[in-house]
């Protein structure tokens, strides 16, 4: 395709030649009835005011759509909280997206399951905390969440829908990888996630309470290729996704595919993000309310901020990687180095990479119970804002 | 060639314009499709067979020659990767 340098007065101005954001992730609402420790929300989510109107989501979808989105999670907090659910899954499967809602189960009914595949929904994830009701329910703060999700995850298959499994896997769950497999075989899931923690927001503050130890990982890395290759030889569809923890890699992840190069966020309040986590760094990110998304996307000092790779400092300006994992996740940067330009601690070349040895380290002698893990609710939310 | 190949429940073809190009979407997934695959993936309708789908074809690109082979062959890899069923 060829470049003109001619100023288009109704585009906005792309500096970085950005491709258009094919992902939008709507972040629904911050209100959810589970309390998991390791929730990517941030830390002062019981702060966010106003949550965009029905009016104002359904303007989103139609920008985001217009620029060439084509996958759309719905996504929170609980997005069953919100009542105008319906209405934005028939709009937004009218306007030709791929629908998938990202739930937890919780306030999800046979009727709705039924409700939903009316209006167009394409895909129901269903997350779980643990293969066992007692654990499970101790995760989530929550009694009655393990048999409601089963429930649900049994309603999903019913309906017809494809459905995926997403199990967030930590130390305290770690051993159970068997059984995890067996469950979604049996609920005849169609993926499974099985997604080792990251550590942001929440899981950051709880970092040494769910960090699994390298022994620990590796056996449950043996544990799934072990089942995947059992699945294949039945001729099962089922797909096992196993997202290692990058704590343990020496080179980081590719995070995003590139900061502003694929993914668009939209919070609650309308702010828009790069990624769900990056609310926490300390760059002023537009909100749909005051910006047009498409300027938003393509022309914010927000999105365009590392975007390229001039903004890189050293070791990774010079480095012959940069170009495949972008310098790593500006999150985990800033999080760990205080700085969200360095280069991801997780690199073995990053002056900071100790800061990752050491929780490795903590990780082979962490002894936390769940207990002691500070849980994701609105009280303990205030603490982070309060100060 | 008599088997008549369909979509598996949960996967969506359709054509892309800010891809120039048509995909296959599944549960938090894309896949786009170079333009073989996008051509032979859009006569799948559930009701033509394969045979079928590769006469429609060679009447498309009457100089592309015998498309039999590689369409089937491309089928097959396609209910491999789960996107399609064969029945």
């Amino acid at each position: 395709m060829s470049r003109t340098e001619t100023a288009d007065p109704i585009k906005p101005a792309n500096p970085h030649n950005a491709g258009p954001p094919l992902w939008l992730l709507a972040e629904l609402t911050y209100r959810c009835p589970l309390q998991c420790p390791y929730c990517s929300n941030p830390l002062d989510f019981a702060q966010t005011e106003k949550e965009l109107t029905t009016e104002e989501w359904v303007s989103v979808l139609r920008k985001g759509r217009k620029m060439g989105a084509a996958q759309l999670g719905f996504s929170g907090g609980e997005p069953l909280v919100r009542q105008d659910l319906a209405e934005l899954i028939a709009e937004a499967r009218h306007l030709g997206y791929y629908t998938n809602l990202i739930t937890s189960g919780l306030g999800l009914t046979e009727a709705k399951v039924d409700a939903f595949a009316e209006a167009g929904l394409d895909h129901i994830q269903v997350s779980f905390q643990a293969s066992d009701p007692e654990l499970n329910n101790a995760v989530a703060g929550s009694r009655k969440a393990f048999d409601q999700k089963l429930a649900m995850a049994r309603a999903v298959k019913e309906a017809g829908y494809p459905m995926v499994l997403n199990f967030v896997i930590h130390r305290h769950n770690i051993h159970q990888m068997n059984d995890i497999m067996s469950l979604c075989e049996r609920l005849g899931a169609d993926y499974v996630e099985l997604a080792t923690c990251q550590y942001y927001g929440w899981a950051f503050e709880n970092r040494e309470g769910l960090m699994p130890s390298k022994a620990q990982l590796v056996r449950a890395e043996q544990e799934v290729n072990q089942y995947r290759e059992r699945l294949q030889q039945s001729g099962s569809a089922m797909k096992l996704i196993f997202v290692t923890p990058d704590y343990y890699e020496e080179r980081p992840k590719a995070c995003m595919n590139g900061w502003g190069n694929l993914f668009l966020t939209v919070a609650p309040d309308g702010t828009a993000l790069p990624c769900h986590s990056a609310r926490l760094l300390p760059i002023d990110f537009p909100n749909v309310r005051d910006m047009d998304l498409q300027s938003i996307w393509f022309d914010s000092p927000g999105f365009n901020h590392y975007r390229g790779d001039s903004w890189m400092p050293e070791p990774c300006r010079s480095c012959d990687e940069k170009e495949k994992d972008f310098g790593g996740c500006r999150c985990q940067a800033y999080l760990l180095t205080g700085n969200a330009d360095n280069a991801d601690p997780v690199c073995s070349k990053s002056s900071y990479h100790d800061r990752i040895l050491a929780a490795r380290k903590a990780a082979d002698h962490a002894t936390a119970g769940l207990t002691e893990l500070v849980y994701r609710n609105a009280d303990n939310s205030r603490l982070f804002f309060r100060g | 060639m008599h088997e008549v190949p369909r979509f598996r429940r949960g996967f969506r073809f359709q054509w892309e314009p800010a891809q120039e190009s048509y995909v296959l979407l599944y549960p938090e997934g894309m896949v786009k499709l170079n333009g073989s695959a996008g051509a032979i993936l859009n006569e799948v309708d559930g009701q033509r067979s394969v045979a079928d789908i590769v006469t429609s074809l060679e009447q498309q690109f009457p100089d592309a020659g015998p498309l039999g082979k590689d369409v089937s062959e491309f089928l097959q890899d396609a209910r491999q990767q789960h996107w399609i069923e064969l029945s």
